[in-house]
């Protein structure tokens, strides 16, 4: 295959224009394959969280008649108040953001380049060694480490405190460390060698310098770890168990158990979607505004949300 | 890990000053590496050697734990079945789905960005939000196939409900968020140089062959990553599974990390908990070792020789 290849690559004749109508016909079959094949595709894949936006919408009766309603009408949109109020969110709400991602976010940020620094623009003794078990960190299998974390957790008094989500970020993030490095060593020498004989110290190069040019990987750092902690679940599920702490995810899961128990009348799926629809949007609404750093993030480097 | 801690006699100014500042950069990993990876390392696989349940002191017991869960435990065997028939499906299923997906968005089509868009949006919206829509989707009665399947006459099914199809319904999940995937073939295919495909052409090469000698051979370090990071994270899948069956029915979708749990935070048997992480540790190291040795047959590396 590849000893065929270089030598014919650009002949003139393979730019080939619809020549027959023959040529065109079986071409313009093909699209209309790929096309119909690709709108089939797109509209099952996003048919589950069509469904969840409209059954939020509906009443009980909407959500239990035969065939499905596809458009619901009337439309409820005092579900999205009424659900987020009866089992009180603004208090997860506030802990999702504030506590579980917001601290994790800029923490990990911060550690991460400030380590990644180290790996790729100071030359010293043993870098690629640590940096090589570094990258074997990410192996590990989270299952292994989460007793003894807990037990150390547990002996410093952090089990239903937010410790254990803020502090483990002030260490940085494998992958992010990883991310970042590759990011930094793209970036000329010289211009740290400039800032250094104008007496800058590594700090002040990593300040000044690195992080005007690193935005990108920055985004990419900040929105896989927001949406990391965001959809968090067994953390919450392991560390906290008063209902006051509880972050979002933990709180649909409640809301699940109470609503289900109630019956399946009395709104249970109506609300049960509202729910899930508004702690979704705000990731669906940060990929829309910054879809090409999600998936240049996921490109280079493979990781999942 | 030989790292010099003390700069040795030698070395320039500079040097020993690079040496300081690049440990100073990387310390924060470092100790991070100490207290959250190496050290609940060890101590997890001495508490898998353990009779533990957080309360009273651990007692050594040996291989106890091990010998157990391999021949008298009543659930490891059927915990092990489920799991890798999970993964066992749906990591090659998610892999063809997604492959077979990126193809199609990677011929010359308008709107790639809008497809791309619907087919990636349900891999990051929580997984707590997902599960409590498939939950109502699938749901028996009220569930929207089963709403279609009603309308026009067919017998409904039981996707969550009936032992049988429980595991195949969380797999048909599993391919829907498959997502990230699809965007790392994505970029893998567009990275194929077009001169092979012309080349291909000049050759007589019908579409068919050329997706099987060009794109295929192609792509296979990217069908590698993406097929070892599955296994990772399928062996791994914890909240879907246990938001959606919570185990059921009848223990059909107790997989190995939902087991895991309950046995470390519900049972306290931290012991046996610890020694199922560490089989599970080894069992996802064999699976990408395999994977790597056996790449040799089958992965293409254009620049190698």
């Amino acid at each position: 295959m590849t000893s065929a290849s270089q030598t014919v690559a650009s002949k003139p004749q393979i730019q080939q224009p619809a020549k027959s109508g023959s040529l065109s016909a079986s071409k313009l079959l093909s699209r209309f394959l790929v096309y119909t094949t690709l709108i089939v595709l797109g509209i099952t894949w996003i048919f589950p969280l069509y469904w969840m936006v409209t059954s939020s919408l509906k009443d009980d009766p909407q959500i239990y008649t035969v065939p499905p309603v596809l458009i619901p009408n009337p439309a409820y949109w005092n579900n999205f108040y009424d659900a987020w109020t009866r089992f009180d969110f603004n208090r997860a709400a506030f802990n999702s953001v504030f506590l579980y991602s917001v601290p994790a976010t800029i923490f990990t940020l911060v550690s991460s380049m400030i380590v990644a620094y180290g790996f790729a623009r100071i030359p010293w003794r043993g870098r690629d060694t640590l940096f090589w078990v570094c990258i074997a960190t990410m192996m590990l299998p989270w299952q292994v480490t989460m007793v003894p974390l807990f037990i150390i957790f547990k002996n410093l008094g952090w089990i239903n405190t937010y410790w254990p989500f803020v502090v483990p970020s002030l260490f940085g993030n494998a992958y992010f460390i990883f991310l970042l490095r590759q990011f930094f060593l793209s970036i000329p020498e010289e211009l740290s060698d400039a800032a250094r004989i104008d007496g800058a110290s590594e700090f002040g190069i990593l300040w000044r310098i690195i992080v005007p040019l690193s935005k990108p990987a920055m985004a990419v750092v900040m929105l896989f770890t927001f949406l990391g902690a965001w959809n968090n679940y067994l953390g919450p599920l392991i560390y906290i168990n008063s209902q006051e702490m509880q972050p979002l995810a933990l709180a649909i899961y409640r809301m699940r158990t109470l609503a289900l128990s109630m019956g399946t009348t009395a709104m249970a799926y109506p609300h049960l979607m509202a729910v899930s629809t508004l702690v979704a949007l705000p990731i669906i609404l940060i990929f829309i505004f910054a879809q090409r750093t999600f998936i240049e993030g996921i490109s280079t480097t493979g990781l999942k949300g | 890990m030989a790292v010099a801690t003390a700069p040795r006699r030698g070395m320039t100014k500079t040097e020993k000053r690079n040496q300081v500042m690049g440990l100073l950069f990387i310390s924060p990993w470092l100790i991070g590496f100490f207290l959250f990876a190496l050290f609940p390392l060890v101590a997890s696989l001495y508490y898998s050697m353990t009779n533990y349940d957080f309360i009273r002191e651990p007692q050594f017991i040996g291989l106890a734990n091990y010998v157990r869960l391999f021949t008298i435990d009543p659930d490891f065997w059927t915990v092990m079945y489920n799991t890798i028939y999970y993964v066992g499906f749906g990591v090659p299923l998610g892999i063809a789905v997604a492959f077979m997906i990126a193809n199609l968005l990677n011929s010359e089509i308008k709107g790639r960005t809008l497809f791309r868009s619907l087919i990636y949006i349900p891999s990051i919206v929580p997984a707590v939000c997902t599960a409590m829509v498939w939950l109502f989707i699938l749901n028996v009665q009220y569930g929207a196939i089963n709403g279609i399947l009603k309308t026009i006459g067919w017998p409904t099914i039981p996707f969550l409900s009936s032992p049988e199809l429980a595991k195949p319904s969380l797999i048909m999940i599993y391919i829907w968020a498959q997502g990230t995937a699809v965007v790392i073939f994505l970029a893998a295919l567009q990275d194929v140089p077009r001169s092979l495909y012309d080349a291909a052409l000049v050759d007589g090469a019908n579409a068919w062959n050329r997706f099987w000698n060009v794109t295929v051979p192609m792509c296979t370090p990217v069908i590698l990553f993406n097929f070892i990071m599955g296994i990772i994270w399928a062996f791994q899948d914890f909240t879907l599974p246990f938001v959606l069956t919570g185990g059921g029915p009848m223990k059909s979708t107790e997989f190995y990390v939902v087991n895991l749990y309950r046995n470390a935070f519900v049972q306290f048997s931290i012991g046996k908990a610890s020694a199922m992480a560490w089989i599970l540790f080894l069992i996802i190291l064999l699976f990408s070792v395999i994977l790597f040795r056996t790449s040799a047959r089958w992965v293409y590396y254009g620049g190698e020789k």
